[in-house]
């Protein structure tokens, strides 16, 4: 059951406004009313207007934004990636809690497939900015989901500083992840006071969804760094196939899939008595950028590249199987690879997978600046990603990568209804 | 919150009847106020020194007033007389030592701030001036010409002042006095940054005072402030320079003349207010504009100073159409201002190069923030 089933509600919410395709739908309407005037022309528009553009498909569907939990984490994944990270630039406490409800707003009517905005990116004042920048214009919804974190920084500063009031109410579990092996992280795009995942079918309107967070934030926040995914690298459901991530192997067979709630409650979601009540039904996201030697593994042999992995590279089986979802025999895997070291069994615990491949551009060195945004939610990093990679420190596949950047954020429970907003039960 | 005014302005703002006013304003001197011609019964000494700033009253009737402004500090300073926030009401620009000054200002009954500000820089020595006697409300119109009225008059005495600075600029250039030259070279640009979207209404004096390099279109000649600048950081040929430093003389005072027949809409003082932000993030903050000397600070200080004055000449309309809007304005203002001040050296500011990228972040995050609020500006005044 997927709790953020489209919510039929969802396009005329509070603050009503017109759904981005329907405003293209009847621009075009408007268009063959003009042409065929006095020929029943308004008759017509009014035909075309009343019925959608075109069939909806299900990667332009909504995904609906309430629920129990925060959508973006089980939520099938969806293609593309735009994750943010901002500091909170202002002091002023009441001014961060106005963002995070004008935020909220914003998000609603984005992953309903509206414009940012209740006027609209070209429906107001002429002489005041479009509260939409307008890009998404004709566009669906497009599965969006906007999942938002905060940072161990905007409980306490580096300094320990109780910047707004909000020490006390720092989960214990909401620390900087302790340094590894092989770190090679920038702290400019480390970090963050907050941050949003914006996951969709169609990049534009991820990024759409947050360059108009982006703007609203100015003068309250200021993007601290960001991060495009062009494919996902996980499957978080039953129904999806398993992508192949930039080494060319399948990534994310035995990940947690949204079909396992025991397991999703086990590892996932914080529960009650966890931590500060603010934070039930909520979970930790930990972002790592990988980079990854995509030249160097090319040149690496078959048998090399497989035994890395401990999976082959055609079905994506576990070395010495033969499906996909065949058992992982940890025993015939080498014990340097990295499912072996990887696998719960190893690890004794589990994560959700939920990241996307990413090429910025080139390093200058006649190579790709290609690798693996990580992401991954757990009920407690500490029990979580910080388990799993310490028993990476010996992972042959560390010749091939390198973290070049981290990140960790408490993501709080769903958004219960109308009135609700990101963060009002840490800020009230 | 706005400023009961009692002063009358032209309601239409013709070329004609604004050259009248500006003539009478005495502007060839440097200074500017709302005198409007009418003659002071008073005239109130104002002794300035590097330290001190001792104006010979706090209270007054409303009215026009005459202020004397003697300046007997080793720095050159500026008087000015400041409404609700830092509205300028009426300043003398570039009062040098050991020189008198006059200054004509008709202010209505209020809460005033006097600044003398040795060196041309920073907040200035304050002391307040209440004004007292009869109010009347102004109309909608009437408080929209007085502010156009008002931001004309800063324009105009900030030509002035870019004409006698670009002259003293020039001189040095052409006498081969390199540090001074130098020291010049951004004080002069201040007073053009400050006003720069009025400038650039002039088609060609824009690119021919303040091109850059790569701004300059082929089979053209390159000249202004930047030619300059290369010169002189980068031990260029000086000889050559002089006629770069002549042309550009000839070219400020062309645009002094346009000045004197401005014809200024409000809405050009919303959109110039923003517009002189956007250039602070476009090449300011990004150290792009002064590549050879890194005074770019210094052209930020001038545009975000510019960027207050346009606004503030509205903000008796703003804080009657949008009261909260006046108040964020005021606010970030404030707030990015502070933020500049830390890299405040001495009488100038530090060299871009001086600065981490924190710092730089720092300063590009007061901008956005005070942009997002001025953006909101042209609307209301369309209203």
């Amino acid at each position: 059951m997927d709790e953020h089933a489209p919510d039929p509600a969802a396009p005329t919410s509070p603050t009503g406004g017109f759904s981005r395709r329907r405003l293209f739908g009847l621009a075009g309407a408007g268009a063959v009313g003009v042409a065929a005037a006095g020929v029943a022309g308004g008759a017509i528009g009014r035909a075309t207007a009343a019925e959608p553009v075109s069939p909806a498909d299900a990667a332009g569907d909504a995904v609906g934004f309430t629920g129990t939990h925060q959508a973006g984490i089980t939520t099938p994944q969806q293609d593309r990636l735009h994750f943010v990270a901002f500091d909170v630039t202002t002091r002023d406490r009441d001014a961060l809690v106005r963002l995070l409800q004008k935020w909220t707003e914003a998000a609603r009517r984005m992953t309903a497939g509206q414009d940012a905005g209740p006027i609209g990116a070209v429906e107001g004042s002429e002489y005041a900015p479009p509260d939409d920048t307008g890009e998404a214009i004709g566009l669906p919804a497009s599965g969006l989901t906007l999942t938002v974190g905060f940072g161990p920084t905007l409980f306490r500063a580096a300094d320990g500083t109780d910047r707004f009031g909000l020490a006390d109410r720092q989960p214990e579990a909401l620390t900087e992840l302790p340094a590894f092996a092989g770190d090679e992280l920038d702290p400019a795009r480390s970090g963050g006071d907050l941050c949003v995942q914006a996951c969709a079918n169609d990049p534009q309107v991820a990024v759409h969804a947050v360059r108009n967070l982006a703007r609203i934030g100015q003068g309250v926040v200021s993007v601290r760094w960001s991060q495009l995914g062009f494919g996902r690298t996980s499957s978080t459901s039953t129904g999806q196939a398993t992508p192949r991530n930039l080494f060319g192997m399948k990534d994310g067979t035995d990940n947690l899939k949204s079909e396992s709630p025991k397991a999703l409650d086990q590892f996932v979601w914080v529960a009650d008595g966890d931590g500060p009540d603010w934070l039930t039904g909520g979970s930790y996201v930990v972002t790592r950028r990988i980079r990854m030697e995509i030249e160097t593994w090319d040149r690496q042999p078959l048998r090399e590249q497989e035994q890395t992995i401990g999976r082959t590279k055609g079905a994506g089986a576990p070395l010495g199987a033969k499906a996909e979802f065949d058992p992982v025999d940890l025993e015939r895997l080498p014990k340097d690879s990295h499912v072996r070291l990887a696998h719960p069994t190893t690890s004794g615990t589990a994560i959700l997978r939920r990241g996307y491949s990413f090429v910025d551009g080139s390093d200058g060195l006649g190579r790709l600046d290609a690798g693996l945004f990580f992401i991954c939610y757990q009920r407690d990093p500490r029990t979580g990603f910080v388990q799993v990679q310490k028993n990476l420190r010996t992972d042959k596949l560390n010749e091939y990568v390198k973290h070049t950047s981290s990140a960790v954020f408490a993501c709080p429970p769903g958004i219960t209804g109308p009135d609700d907003w990101w963060g009002r039960a840490l800020f009230s | 919150m706005s400023t009961p005014r009692k002063r009358t302005a032209p309601a239409v703002l013709g070329v004609t009847s604004l050259a009248l006013v500006l003539a009478a304003c005495g502007g060839t001197d440097g200074s500017s106020g709302g005198g409007g011609g009418k003659k002071a019964s008073d005239d109130i000494a104002v002794a300035a020194t590097d330290s001190a700033c001792t104006v010979d009253a706090s209270e007054l009737e409303a009215g026009t007033h005459k202020f004397t402004v003697t300046n007997t500090g080793s720095k050159t300073t500026e008087f000015y007389v400041y409404a609700d926030g830092d509205r300028i009401m009426g300043e003398v620009e570039n009062i040098a030592p050991g020189v008198a000054r006059p200054l004509l200002v008709e202010l209505p009954a209020g809460d005033y701030q006097t600044a003398c500000k040795p060196g041309m820089v920073g907040k200035g020595i304050r002391n307040d001036l209440t004004v007292t006697g009869e109010t009347t409300k102004l109309s909608d119109d009437q408080a929209l010409s007085d502010a156009v009225a008002g931001y004309t008059r800063y324009v105009q005495s900030q030509v002035t002042a870019l004409q006698d600075q670009t002259r003293q600029f020039a001189d040095a250039v052409k006498a081969g006095d390199v540090p001074k030259a130098q020291a010049l070279y951004p004080v002069a640009r201040s007073y053009y940054e400050r006003i720069e979207p009025v400038a650039e209404s002039f088609g060609d004096l824009d690119p021919e005072i303040d091109a850059r390099e790569n701004d300059v279109e082929e089979g053209t000649t390159w000249t202004g402030f930047h030619v300059l600048e290369k010169t002189l950081w980068t031990g260029g040929d000086l000889a050559a320079a002089g006629p770069v430093a002549d042309e550009l003389v000839k070219d400020v005072d062309a645009l002094a003349d346009e000045v004197k027949g401005i014809d200024l809409q409000p809405l050009d003082l919303a959109n110039g207010a923003l517009g002189l932000l956007d250039e602070i993030a476009k090449s300011k903050v990004t150290g792009e504009e002064d590549r050879y000397s890194h005074t770019d600070l210094y052209d930020f200080a001038a545009n975000l100073e510019g960027s207050e004055q346009a606004v503030q000449s509205l903000r008796p309309v703003l804080a009657e159409r949008d009261a909260d809007l006046a108040t964020a304005l005021d606010e970030q203002f404030t707030a990015a201002k502070a933020e500049l001040e830390k890299y405040r050296r001495g009488d100038g500011w530090a060299i871009y190069t001086e600065l981490t990228p924190d710092q730089t972040r720092g300063l590009s995050d007061s901008i956005n923030a005070l942009a997002a609020q001025v953006s909101q500006v042209p609307a209301v005044v369309a209203q």
